[in-house]
């Protein structure tokens, strides 16, 4: 007897934790009464989480929850649609006034006025308080004044951003950029509360927004608790109670926890689980899109990548690849070949074209063979692919890559792999510039516009052309796409900027990635956005 | 003994000092962290120094450990690259791992020392030759193996138990990872304990016992155990050190959010604060550990006696 009423007490006390961690904790859940709480994998924001300085996808996350900022762009089209914005008006795609719509708060109760925004941009730019992505406002009049290359900033905020009235302010560019509008989307131009800049450590500990959830409670390296916010004022209400954001060391474990019942959503399935995914989740597994695009970069900087004729090599060495197989086996067809230089979530209109890279793209070993040869043949006579080998099991498609290299140029040494073994080491031996051979690029969106696909990366001096190429006619070209005030005519002009880039194989594209995600059988409505993160506010519990 | 005592404290000193120097230069070699915290893309070169400058990067290194040092002793980590202090990272992940090397600990203590003393005394029966078997199995198996397959069996198959530990770590969701991190530790334990019973069984002083005519139990318990237990507990001793620092394993596994997993990151993030501090500790806890094991002698033995 004693034995059983002992059992008893153990499975009521195991209901008990089971029905708490439901509820998410019990207790005061604010009165919200939009559904369920679901749990998901998260990892830990690697940098402090403010939104000018989130850089990466698990802080980036987060803000996408507790924000909206003047545009968003369309979870499945990836179009930016007007949010807090009223109108955005420009004669010269140079000055634009920008209106703030009526009625928004920040989850304090604080209105969102055109200081808000203005005050947040200030912030984020201003070089003293150490921004990751401060490079967003560079295109604002007085950047280099606030965020000086050298040297002490000469002043605290930037002249081209002028509050004009309550719900008014005008930006004013360095030069013109008919789309940056658009760019407006991104998490970095979102407005900050009074409360950022008034207590700063209260505001990271348990950070305020105004989008359509709130922060309950964060516990940095474990935790987070987002609930819906019943006073949102906008169109996208959370169609959930709230989402706890769980920090897993391993995504495999996160994994196994979704097997287990014990997790709702894991929005990156580890490589080694993509056999049998299928098997284990059927139609709760995503596959789709993202705008994501790894290519192999080349340092121009050395004279032997650099010199006349390499541009044959360059297009010999892509086509002894055989991205179809590779996808294929290794990523489990997580990735999609490429075929030009963006990506396919901009869709035709906004300047993804299939088979713009050609036959360049395609396997073909004895052209292959061909080109390299009449190019001078591979930098002594070996190439080396360099790589980082702690992370996102690069070694595996570095290795395939030089498997079809090798059989394509019958040459068992024609190319190795060349492991890093940290990050931030692969990233300083970049900066240094003392890459000798082709390195691993990979190169996620910051906002779904052809422009972000090109500029940051081939024009001369960009912040993120690591290879340092330079051509004259693409500069030319993409200044030409940014004076065009027609979207367009603008997409069309980056995509002959783009062909620059292809006549000369800048880089050399691999695949496309696409963004994967698990979820429980509790959920319904799960997407993922263009930027491979789960669309949470319309997920729905039950 | 409070003479020894303060000797082997003062020791500690050099150790210490040699310890940590070793491990901050370690972790400098390895590059710039400030290079990685960009993602895929380079910092801007004002704010790559600005970062370089508030974490110190920019001074000598032996300026640097200095500067690095002088402020440990006042208590101050540094802070991670996230913003926040190390001594806050340590105060979450340190508990958690303290807590799983408590459970791994009792683990050997219970197990392997009974199992120890049931195959000492029956040696060459059925049960030790099983138990022999069963320990040279658990010792060949590596230990991501045992955990990943208990995690499966456990948590996915049976439902038994969860299959990650919630943040708060409490002890019953430890219970199957502290068992995990235990069980090569535990299989020399009773290996240890099983020889050295056997060899003190033959002993003088236990034949003196059994001809008195003590209770077998009083004999195995006051006599054979103390005097063989002193292997075993320095073992036991110097594994408390190896088991914090070595958790990493067991902690991705069962997604412990402990001294591993912050050492893990920390290292893959380059961030020399983070990983300098926690070493610095362990190394700490290693060598107080190792002090009370040789004090513990004094008590299992007493002619072992420190002036």
């Amino acid at each position: 007897m004693r034995t059983a009423t002992h059992a008893k007490w153990v499975a009521c006390a195991a209901a008990a934790a089971l029905a708490a961690t439901a509820c998410g904790g019990g207790g005061d859940g604010g009165g919200t009464d939009g559904g369920a709480v679901l749990s998901s994998s998260w990892g830990d924001p690697q940098n402090p989480l403010e939104p000018a300085n989130t850089n990466e996808v698990q802080g980036g996350k987060v803000l996408d929850m507790i924000f909206r900022g003047l545009k968003r762009y369309d979870p499945e089209t990836g179009e930016a649609r007007d949010m807090l914005a009223e109108k955005i008006e420009t004669t010269d795609s140079r000055t634009f006034t920008i209106t703030v719509k009526d009625g928004w708060t920040f989850s304090n109760g604080e209105k969102v006025t055109a200081q808000s925004f203005v005050d947040a941009w200030n912030y984020g730019a201003s070089l003293k308080n150490n921004q990751r992505n401060a490079y967003f406002f560079a295109y604002i009049e007085g950047y280099d004044k606030v965020h000086p290359e050298q040297g002490r900033q000469s002043a605290d905020t930037l002249s081209g951003l002028k509050v004009t009235g309550e719900r008014t302010f005008t930006v004013r560019l360095t030069q013109k950029f008919s789309t940056f509008p658009d760019t407006l989307g991104y998490n970095a131009y979102v407005p900050l509360p009074r409360a950022f800049f008034d207590d700063h450590d209260a505001w990271l500990a348990k950070p305020v927004g105004n989008g359509p959830y709130t922060v309950r409670s964060y516990t940095r390296g474990s935790q987070m608790s987002l609930r819906a916010r019943e006073d949102y004022p906008g169109p996208d209400k959370a169609r959930n109670g709230g989402v706890d954001l769980k920090v897993y060391t391993d995504n495999n474990t996160a994994y196994t926890d979704l097997m287990a019942g014990n997790l709702d959503l894991v929005d990156d399935v580890p490589a080694a689980q993509l056999r049998n995914v299928r098997g284990d989740l059927g139609d709760r597994y995503l596959n789709t899109p993202a705008g994501i695009l790894q290519t192999l970069a080349f340092p121009y900087y050395d004279r032997a990548w650099g010199k006349d004729g390499m541009d044959k090599v360059r297009r010999g060495l892509s086509m002894a690849i055989d991205r179809e197989q590779i996808t294929e086996t290794i990523f489990h067809k997580t990735r999609t070949p490429a075929t030009d230089w963006t990506s396919p979530v901009l869709g035709e209109d906004g300047g993804y074209r299939a088979g713009l890279c050609g036959d360049a793209c395609a396997y073909k070993p004895e052209e292959a063979r061909r080109l390299i040869r009449e190019g001078g043949g591979l930098p002594g006579g070996q190439v080396k692919i360099t790589y980082n080998a702690d992370t996102g099991s690069h070694k595996e498609w570095v290795d395939a890559v030089c498997n079809s290299v090798n059989n394509a140029l019958g040459n068992d040494r024609a190319c190795v792999g060349n492991p890093v073994g940290t990050f931030a080491d692969f990233r300083k031996q970049i900066t240094d510039r003392k890459m000798s051979g082709p390195f691993r690029a990979g190169w996620q969106m910051d906002y779904p516009l052809i422009q972000n696909f090109l500029q940051p990366l081939y024009y001369t001096n960009a912040s993120s052309n690591d290879g340092k190429w330079s051509s004259a006619q693409f500069d030319e070209r993409v200044d030409e796409a940014n004076a065009e005030t027609d979207t367009a005519k603008a997409v069309e002009k980056f995509q002959r900027a783009e062909e620059v880039v292809r006549d000369e194989m800048a880089a050399i594209p691999l695949w496309y990635q696409n963004g994967s995600a698990g979820y429980s059988e509790r959920l319904s409505n799960v997407k993922l956005n263009p930027f491979s993160v789960p669309v949470y506010d319309q997920i729905t519990v039950g | 003994m409070g003479r020894y005592v303060a000797r082997r404290l003062l020791q500690m000193i050099p150790v210490f000092i040699g310890a940590t120097l070793l491990i901050f230069l370690m972790v400098n070699v390895m590059g710039d962290p400030v290079a990685g915290l960009c993602g895929d893309r380079q910092c801007d070169p004002a704010t790559a120094a600005q970062l370089r400058r508030e974490f110190g990067l920019d001074k000598p290194v032996w300026e640097q450990y200095l500067t690095y040092m002088g402020n440990v002793f006042t208590g101050d980590f540094g802070t991670a690259f996230n913003g926040q202090p190390v001594t806050e990272l340590m105060g979450s992940a340190f508990p958690v791992t303290i807590r799983l090397t408590i459970v791994a600990v009792l683990f050997e203590i219970v197990i392997g020392i009974t199992l120890g003393v049931l195959t000492g005394l029956r040696r060459g029966r059925p049960v030790d030759t099983s138990v022999l078997l069963v320990t040279l199995v658990v010792i060949s198996v590596p230990t991501f193996v045992t955990g990943l397959l208990l995690q499966l069996l456990l948590g996915v198959e049976w439902g038994w138990i969860r299959p990650s530990v919630s943040p708060e770590a409490r002890f019953g969701e430890l219970i199957v990872p502290g068992l995990v991190l235990a069980s090569v530790s535990l299989a020399y334990v009773t290996r240890l304990t099983r020889t050295s019973l056997a060899e003190n069984k033959r002993s003088d002083y236990v034949r003196t016992a059994t001809a008195k005519g003590l209770p077998r139990h009083r004999v195995v318990t006051r006599h054979l155990l103390r005097n063989s237990l002193i292997p075993v507990v320095t073992f036991i001793g110097t594994d408390v050190g190896a088991l914090m620092g070595g958790a990493i394993v067991t902690e991705r596994i069962f997604n412990i959010h402990g001294v591993g997993y912050q050492l893990y990151q920390g290292i893959l993030r380059q961030n020399t604060q983070t990983v300098v501090g926690f070493v610095t500790v362990l190394v700490l806890v290693f060598l107080l550990a190792n002090l009370l094991v040789d004090l513990l002698y004094a008590v299992l033995d007493p002619r072992i006696r420190y002036a």
